[in-house]
């Protein structure tokens, strides 16, 4: 068994990727939360961007959520270099991201929460029109929601999820980041969900899965980016990596072979650099 | 062989909306009604309490005193003084609507009567540019409500809550020393404020468009959610309601106008137009449906896109500007300006009719027809009170009662809300 960490030249080679950040670093203060990362995401591929706590995922999603702007290196989207100032600027280049806390209106039924801040219709909101649509989007998602006309609030943990993963569908994105969109789940849903993600990537949608849990990486990723300290620290084929390898990898416990190559390509880098 | 209990799902012809296995769907008098009433039980009151508040509150004051119900004194008293308290109320469903309060807006009418009152007297501008400069004093004062709230992030509380002693002293000094001013009885304000009712023949064609419109809208919106697919409410109960809105309302403007020097109120006729359109505005509209997301989860409303400050800044212009239409109607109604206007309980009355209606204080939920509900229940407790010879002493006390029962109802119905998964 081989581990590949260059994956994106075998398997990607006349694909181009919808994303890619090189270089990319931002500091807060004294902190140095990203430095020189470089990530790409290919379209119809989901990609799991894994780490400890404090290994920069957060401040990574930020940046493509345009939350925060980095300090150096490039974002390009769909072959151009872009930035992104703000979060408009994010949601109308084609990222959609769904943060951890959802951000639904629980007072208002799922075709409103679905469709908020993009409502059809020039005065009079077309209710007819988003309630088919509404429906026409859940069947595509497979969702398991019973009625489109019900408050957010009164739905499941998952059903939550997956409104709000759908909603992010409205604007037509290329890709769509999911901040541990299992963190709270039960099996089931937990299911669910997995099952969600599996058909974005169907639709050919670029993925950035953020997770924790290892188990959903493994079931539906087929790549994991490792960040450590602000860091890349390796990238794997799922398909080819064990669970201690990603382990190793997040932890740093473990001196393995990508280690070993990431520290090779770096001290190689560094050379070039002077 | 096993037995399977056959699924009662529908098959492929089923509404698009009605196809899941585990919706319960009423069916029949009887199962509508029961699930009227679990939805009563789960919280989702509606309109409900303050209707049958609205009907005790009728029969206790009708056994005291006969003439309560008399079309005299509901078309005379209840639905005339109704008029500018209740304009004043809408503008407060919008900024509880946001979660927001807006607690100036009885000085806020103070002093656009006392801007009308001044400039009207002094004789050398017509009136409806005096009503219209009035008008712009409520609309700048929002605005810097709105500025204050937007830029600094001050809470609307102690926003308003400056703006009330502000604007009172405003009102002192615009009066002057005379205080007091009379208007003309035969100026357009006074004349809405306090003589003019709606000739019948107008009153039964409004009772026939608002009947008709209804049915209407209900079709169009039925025939478009056959079209795609969905499923439509039974068009049955939509003409039985339309028919009863038609008779009720046409019943109601024949005893009011039975009385030969009332009828239909225009100033009320007025605050009923109003409601409709600001329900159409708050229901059917983008800026409407930003207003209950942002009133619902700001936070989500911003990462929604919605331009969140926009919203709050129209809302605090509308209900500023709202206030100071009501205190002119106010004005009218009293044919007088004077240092008290806008006093008193107006302010309170205002807020508590729009609780009273069943807007909640705590954002998100609510209806422009709560303050239309809610100012007649308060209307008719003041008059009823008038009628037993007991003053504001007796009806400060029972309104503040009332508006403790109308948010404890509130906070209650909140509670059951969460147990049963609809907050």
């Amino acid at each position: 068994m081989t581990l590949v960490s260059e994956v994106s030249s075998d398997k990607h080679e006349s694909v181009e990727p919808v994303l890619s950040m090189r270089d990319v670093s931002k500091g807060f203060g004294a902190v140095q939360a990203l430095s020189d990362i470089n990530l790409d995401i290919f379209p119809g591929e989901v990609v799991a961007l894994v780490g400890d706590n404090g290994a920069g995922k957060s401040t990574l999603v930020k940046i493509l959520a345009g939350v925060h702007t980095q300090d150096s290196g490039t974002i390009t989207f769909h072959g151009k270099v872009v930035t992104i100032p703000s979060p408009t600027a994010s949601r109308s280049l084609g990222i959609a991201t769904v943060f951890q806390d959802l951000a639904l209106c629980d007072n208002l039924d799922v075709v409103s929460n679905l469709f908020l801040g993009r409502e059809i219709g020039t005065f009079a909101l077309d209710e007819v029109e988003m309630e088919s649509k509404s429906w026409e989007l859940l069947r595509q998602l497979s969702a398991k929601i019973p009625s489109v006309r019900i408050a957010v609030a009164s739905l499941s943990g998952g059903q939550r999820q997956t409104v709000a993963i759908a909603r992010s569908l409205i604007g037509d994105p290329s890709i769509v980041i999911l901040d541990e969109p299992t963190a709270a789940l039960g099996v089931a849903q937990t299911a669910e969900v997995l099952n969600l993600i599996e058909r974005l990537r169907e639709r050919g949608l670029g993925v950035l899965l953020i997770s924790h849990n290892l188990a959903d990486v493994q079931a539906v990723a087929d790549r994991a980016v490792v960040l450590r300290l602000g860091r890349n620290n390796g990238e794997f084929r799922i398909a080819d990596v064990s669970y201690e390898d990603i382990i190793a990898a997040i932890t740093g416990a473990t001196d393995n072979v990508v280690t070993r190559r990431e520290a090779a390509v770096r001290a190689h880098n560094e050379e070039k650099k002077k | 062989m096993t037995q399977t209990p056959t699924p009662v799902v529908d098959g492929p012809s089923a509404p698009t909306d009605l196809q899941d296995e585990r919706l319960i769907r009423p069916t029949g008098v009887r199962e509508n009604l029961a699930a009227q009433v679990k939805r009563v039980r789960t919280g989702d009151l509606g309109a409900l309490p303050v209707i049958i508040g609205l009907l005790i509150i009728c029969v206790i004051f009708q056994i005291i005193s006969p003439i309560f119900l008399g079309a005299e004194n509901i078309g005379t008293i209840i639905l005339l003084y109704s008029a500018p308290t209740g304009v004043i109320a809408v503008g407060i469903v919008l900024v509880l609507l946001l979660g927001q309060i807006d607690l100036s807006v009885g000085s806020m009418s103070g002093v656009a009567a006392s801007i009308f009152a001044v400039i009207f007297t002094a004789g050398h501008v017509p009136e409806w540019a005096v009503i219209i400069i009035a008008l712009l004093s409520g609309v700048v004062v929002g605005f810097v409500y709105g500025f204050l709230f937007i830029r600094f992030s001050v809470p609307s509380f102690v926003i308003t809550l400056a703006g009330l002693l502000s604007l009172l002293g405003a009102q002192l000094a615009i009066l002057g020393p005379v205080g007091d001013f009379n208007i003309k009885s035969t100026s357009f304000i006074v004349q809405l404020g306090q003589s003019w009712y709606l000739p019948p023949v107008i009153a039964y064609i409004l009772v026939v468009v608002s009947a008709g419109g209804y049915l209407l809208s209900g079709v169009v919106r039925s025939r478009a959610r056959n079209r795609a697919g969905l499923s439509t409410p039974g068009l049955t109960g939509l003409v039985v309601r339309s028919a009863l809105l038609l008779v009720g309302l046409g019943l109601l403007v024949a005893y009011l106008d039975s009385y030969s020097n009332g009828g239909v109120a225009t100033s009320f006729a007025f605050l009923v137009v109003l409601v409709v359109i600001m329900n159409y505005a708050l229901t059917r509209t983008k800026w409407g449906r930003d207003v209950f997301a942002v009133g619902g989860n700001v936070e989500a409303a911003r990462r929604a896109g919605i331009r969140v400050n926009r919203v709050y800044m129209s809302v605090f212009v509308l209900c500023a500007g709202l206030a100071a239409l009501g205190g002119l109607m106010a004005m009218g109604l009293l044919g007088e300006t004077t240092q008290s206007s806008g006093s008193g309980n107006v302010n309170l009355d205002a807020i508590a009719a729009a609780v009273i209606g069943g807007t909640s204080l705590f954002g998100g939920r609510g209806s422009a027809w709560s303050a239309l509900l809610g100012i007649l229940v308060i209307e008719a407790i003041q008059a009823g009170l008038n009628l037993m010879n007991l003053n504001s002493d007796w009806q400060f006390i029972v309104t503040g009662v009332v508006l403790l029962i109308a948010v404890t109802v509130d906070s209650l119905s909140r509670r059951s809300r969460v147990a049963a998964g609809r907050a």
